[in-house]
């Protein structure tokens, strides 16, 4: 029981730290919209309105699966800013269990990722993309999946990292790759073989390809590379490893300074 | 209340150990001091103490609670005052309490002040007015001045009724007035709670009132007694005297086996003495006399000295 309530008010104090944050809060809603508006729109009018594939649907799906699995495992790293702030302290004296912690800090950056869910599909209601009562409420499950499992891909990158400042180094290079090996805005079928490898391997494939499995699993059309419960399978097992081994390396890294 | 014997540790890419095989005792309701210069191992050893940093060796208890195999319980019994303020900026001062009080087990988690349960609104309330804090109390803490944090600090670190609070450099930063107020409040809190206290510091004047100091530099402990005592082993008591027939007082100080060196004035080690039976003693008319009772500035400056040759 305690540890249920640790975690909440872990959870709780990272949702309250977005709230009071005006100029993240406009940050987090800029880099969505940028790729949706201009990107989403761009492609389709180049390439989808001559192909008759929604291509402003497929980025828009795309991207509302990375904001949240990025969102939430960028926000795992305040983690090593809350230890330079000395704040980490506060929460590493208390006797919660360390998995606790770990758990809290998940959960309140997935709170803090759906926000800018809502924002990109009401943004997705302004372009005019199609989206049934059935999608919405498919989609927004999909996406606190995603959020937690982005989490605990944070974790797993938090665990072997010093500082704030080399998260920031080293987050674009985890980052950037998968944009394209996730499927984001860029096929991936008939990859060739190594980077067909990568793709597999890579974590934020499942989180795009489940938001993606929402949205078309619906419809005629099969954009989505598996179904919903082979992602879901795929992310569990992941998700537990990271947890487990991000957990056990943090907590390590933590003590043996 | 606390064991540590031959602690040791050593960071990372480090080529000396940052403690180095330190031990002492601290009985319960003791107000005890870790003192020493900057480097010396204080936090490092206030860090393993409270668990969030392993040692390299040795070990340590606190209340029987061993701090490697039982960090756990060691958490429950100890409250902790970091060096730098660990309050959320972002939060209110509330917000703050109610975060340590559920991460502590103390009350359930209720997404709101009004939403906590009745005995916590009681608690916050009855801390607030004793801080002086009750229409704050809903602010953010970042609108608080540094004093103000520091208090708010130590109440938050009470909330769970720890046996053991460390104090890690309290007074870093605050000024005068703030660090007076502080103290008031700390001898305040072990009048009313009987908590064991444990302080690292380097200002001397905060050392004066413990129990029982300990002394570290360079990882090592140096010196361990209660304040009278280290000043009593450390430094010498002695009597300066002169007088206009030089001489004359320089013989009859031989003849009555004072030792002296150098001088003048002439330096007299009391060496058990009462100041006034060496100075009846004396019939060369003496034009001065000064007496030198060491404070716990010369011990510490002595030790360190010695330290560093």
């Amino acid at each position: 029981m305690s540890e249920a309530s640790a975690i909440l008010v872990l959870a709780h104090r990272d949702f309250v730290k977005l709230l009071r944050d005006r100029a993240r809060i406009v940050a987090d809603f800029s880099f969505p919209l940028i790729f949706i508006g201009i990107l989403g729109t761009t492609l389709q009018a180049g390439f989808g309105d001559k192909s008759d594939v929604n291509l402003l649907g497929f980025v828009f799906t795309g991207v509302l699966g990375q904001t949240v699995w990025q969102s939430s495992a960028m926000g795992l790293i305040s983690l090593l800013a809350d230890r330079e702030q000395d704040f980490s302290q506060e929460i590493f004296v208390s006797p919660i269990s360390r998995y606790s912690i770990i758990l809290g800090k998940i959960l309140g950056e997935s709170l803090v990722a759906l926000p800018q869910a809502l924002g990109i599909l009401a943004f997705g209601f302004i372009l005019q993309i199609p989206l049934s009562g059935e999608q919405l409420i498919r989609i927004v499950l999909a996406t606190g999946v995603v959020a937690l499992f982005g989490g605990a891909f944070g974790v797993i990158v938090l665990a072997n990292l010093g500082s704030q400042r080399a998260a920031n180094q080293i987050f674009p290079f985890v980052m950037l790759p998968q944009f394209f090996l996730a499927g984001i805005f860029n096929p991936i079928q008939n990859l060739p073989l190594p980077l067909d490898i990568l793709s597999k391997i890579s974590p934020m494939r499942y989180a795009v390809d489940l938001i993606r499995d929402a949205y078309y699993g619906v419809t005629p059309q099969r954009v989505q590379l598996f179904d919903a419960s082979t992602n879901l399978v795929i992310m569990i097992a992941m998700f537990v490893a990271f947890m487990v081994v991000g957990t056990f390396l943090f907590v390590r890294a933590e003590r043996n300074r | 209340m606390i064991r540590v014997e031959d602690l040791v540790k050593r960071y990372k890419k480090a080529d000396r150990n940052a403690v180095d095989g330190i031990s002492f005792e601290v009985k319960a309701g003791e107000f005890f001091v870790l003192l020493g210069p900057n480097g010396a191992g204080k936090t490092t050893t206030i860090s393993i103490l409270t668990t969030t940093l392993g040692p390299t060796g040795g070990r340590a208890t606190i209340d029987g609670s061993d701090i490697v195999r039982e960090a756990s319980a060691v958490r429950r019994k100890v409250g902790i005052i970091f060096q730098r303020p660990s309050l959320d900026q972002n939060l209110t001062a509330e917000e703050n309490v109610r975060f340590h009080a559920v991460l502590y087990g103390l009350y359930p988690y209720a997404p709101t002040y009004a939403l906590m349960n009745r005995e916590y609104r009681a608690q916050v309330d009855e801390l607030a007015k004793l801080l002086g804090i009750a229409r704050d109390i809903h602010k953010p803490v970042r609108t608080f001045s540094g004093g103000m944090r520091r208090k708010l600090e130590i109440m938050r670190s009470l909330l769970h009724d720890p046996k053991v609070l460390f104090l890690d450099e309290p007074t870093a930063g605050l000024d005068v007035p703030s660090r007076r107020t502080l103290w008031e409040h700390l001898a305040e809190v072990r009048r009313t709670s009987g908590t064991t206290i444990f302080l690292t510091t380097h200002y001397l004047e905060e050392a004066e009132e413990a129990d029982r100091i300990c002394i570290i530099d360079k990882g090592r402990v140096v010196s361990f007694g209660t304040p009278n005592e280290i000043k009593r082993d450390l430094v010498e008591d002695y009597v300066l005297v002169d007088a206009a027939e030089r001489s004359e007082l320089r013989d009859e100080l031989g003849r009555l086996g004072y030792i002296t060196s150098g001088g003048p004035p002439y330096k007299l080690q009391l060496d058990g003495h009462s100041v006034h039976s060496m100075l009846r003693s004396i019939e060369t008319p003496l034009t001065v006399v000064k007496t030198h009772t060491p404070s716990l500035e010369d011990a510490y400056l002595e030790i360190v000295s010695r330290q560093s040759e």
